[in-house]
């Protein structure tokens, strides 16, 4: 029964990629296509924290900050000093998941809520940086003249915007199987374990402080992989404001929008909350209102996000078809 | 007789002025069924946290073939061959049967986050063998059926069963079991005991501190006897079921 499951798991993870492999033949628009790649992005940083709050239980309230992290460590990098985008992606993530590390061991160590307080710190901290060491970052004015990303020595650049388009579907297809992987497997049953009981986890042998830290550390990884591939996008250009508070909230209203822990939440997660972001963009500062008043909305009518909701309601309904036919049948 | 598997000595814990236990010893032997009994508040349950490091003990020792177990964390005792079962049965509710049974395995386990990820080195071929091991495991416990079904879906008797066959997949060479017959009825109760035989034949030993009298006095070789956190009596379950100051701690009389 469960190997038929995942069996349907992963038609329906290739199934969703041939889908996305097909969107840029049907949309011509340019804009559409650039809203599609925020998606791909966003779907990136959720479904890391969904590995971190779905699964592991832990919450952060500061994950913009990895993704900052990534994108300036690979826009610096590569734009001041001219280092090919490859590697300052890998610079980038040893950069953040050292963060990571550093601010989840000891708070993870500690039963209760220290993360989310310890990484609402380093949100903030990180934000503050970003604008103030102006002569590394660029400050508030930002940072210009980041290059494109190469691809087997071909530049995918801003003109070709489809390039970039499956360049950034093509990671979020790769982390997707990843996390599909890691949650059926040794080290993601551990994680899962120990949101339900840490007691009992212990008692079969799992290290459950270490074990949190590494979950915080790929989900950080993850956000850095979004930074990195949100610095080459087609702006390439960098401003603090996208690695502030409002980010922080914003992932973690499409986990919980979604359904924690579940495979498609991140997926219709990032969907709404990407189609909220493009939207309220000419209001400043009512998304976090929208989103406020979003995460109230979940936490009372469903408070398993829309993917369980929905997965419930389809269930309800087959079960009346059948009941109906049983029905009929008898008489 | 041989070296004990299990000695505990002047075992203490003290909640804030509260003696929880004082100055316990005892042993427990290979191959051994025993069982702490006494009436609630005895500190049964806290013997059990403090030997699995659950609890920090404020003095005494717990050696654990060679290894002092007081002071070290809970899942390096577990990963030593120290099994446990809780009084409420602790199962991963949000996972299936099957994958509850697969923790069990985790000690086992070599895949790593990075091998697991990509299923690369074995990781792939480990998830197989595991789902196999649980299923037999199952099989075994009678609860084939139950292994898609989400833990949390099922009722107290079966929650024991499956936490039992979760705690038997990690191989423990010595087993703790916190009250494995409460809240069974009693067809449940007598099969819970031959459970338990059948994993001390299986050559694990069994440590377990229950309220049915019936159901230690069946399978126990050795019974140890507390009150108010101290050693009472300690025996064969004759030898305990005769000893005036257990009836008079049971029936509530000061004894002689």
């Amino acid at each position: 029964m469960a190997a038929r499951r995942r069996r349907a798991q992963k038609l329906q993870i290739l199934g969703f990629f041939v889908l996305v492999a097909l969107v840029p033949l049907a949309v011509h628009n340019r804009y559409y296509i650039h809203v599609l790649i925020f998606v791909g992005l966003n779907l990136i940083l959720a479904t890391g924290l969904n590995l971190l709050m779905g699964y592991a239980g832990q919450v952060s309230l500061g994950h913009a900050a990895f993704f900052g992290i990534g994108a300036y460590t690979s826009g610096i990098l590569t734009a001041t000093y001219g280092w090919n985008p490859w590697p300052a992606m890998v610079a980038a993530l040893l950069a953040t998941s050292a963060v990571a590390w550093l601010v989840g061991r000891p708070t993870l160590r500690l039963h209760g809520h220290y993360l989310a307080m310890a990484t609402l710190g380093v949100g903030i901290i990180v934000s503050v940086v970003i604008r103030q060491t102006s002569s590394l970052t660029g400050g508030s004015s930002g940072l210009p003249g980041i290059p494109a990303m190469t691809l087997f020595g071909r530049e995918l650049t801003t003109s070709m915007d489809v390039h970039y388009f499956y360049f950034v579907w093509a990671w979020v297809c790769l982390l997707t199987v990843v996390f599909a992987n890691l949650v059926e497997s040794r080290p993601g049953r551990a994680l899962r374990a120990l949101h339900d009981s840490e007691l009992a986890a212990e008692t079969l042998g799992v290290d459950t402080a270490t074990f949190k830290v590494r979950a915080f550390v790929i989900s950080a990884a993850y956000a850095s992989i979004a930074g990195t591939l949100y610095a080459h996008s087609s702006m390439r250009f960098l401003s603090p404001t996208p690695f502030g508070f409002h980010t922080s909230i914003a992932m973690l209203v499409m986990v919980v929008l979604g359904g924690q822990g579940t495979l498609w939440g991140p997926v219709l997660g990032a969907i709404i909350i990407t189609g909220i972001q493009e939207v309220l963009r000419p209001y400043t500062n009512w998304d976090i209102v929208v989103y406020g008043l979003l995460l109230m909305f979940m936490m009372i009518v469903m408070p398993g996000g829309v993917t369980r909701a929905l997965a419930s309601a389809w269930s309800a309904v087959t079960d009346r078809i059948a009941r109906r036919r049983r029905g009929s049948g008898d008489e | 007789m041989s070296e004990p598997l299990l000695s505990v000595s002047g075992l203490c814990k003290d909640f804030g002025g509260l003696e929880a236990v004082k100055n316990v010893s005892f042993e427990v032997h290979a191959g051994q069924i025993k069982a702490l009994i006494g009436p609630n508040g005895a500190g049964k349950t806290t013997i059990f946290n403090l030997i699995t490091g659950v609890l920090p003990s404020d003095a005494g020792s717990a050696i654990f073939e060679g290894h002092q177990l007081l002071g070290m964390p809970t899942h390096r005792i577990a990963a030593l061959g120290l099994g446990r079962t809780f009084q409420t049965s602790l199962l991963f509710d949000q996972m299936s049967v099957l994958e509850n049974v697969m923790v069990g395995h985790h000690l086992r386990g070599r895949s790593t986050i990075f091998t697991a990820a990509l299923r690369i080195l074995g990781a792939g071929a480990e998830e197989r063998e595991y789902r196999e091991t649980a299923m037999v495991a199952l099989e075994r416990a009678g609860l084939a059926e139950l292994a898609g079904r989400p833990a949390a879906a099922l009722p107290i008797g079966q929650r024991r069963l499956v936490e039992v066959a979760r705690a038997l997949a990690a191989e423990p060479t010595l087993l703790l079991m916190d009250e494995p017959a409460a809240g069974l009825n009693m067809r449940e109760t007598e099969r819970m005991g031959e459970i338990i035989e059948e994993i001390r034949t299986g050559g694990v030993t069994v440590l377990l501190v229950e309220h049915d009298m019936s159901l230690v006095m069946n399978i126990s070789d050795e019974v140890l006897v507390l009150d108010g956190g101290q050693r009472l009596a300690e025996g064969t379950p004759e030898q305990v079921r005769n000893d005036e100051r257990v009836l008079a701690a049971y029936l509530g009389e000061v004894a002689d």
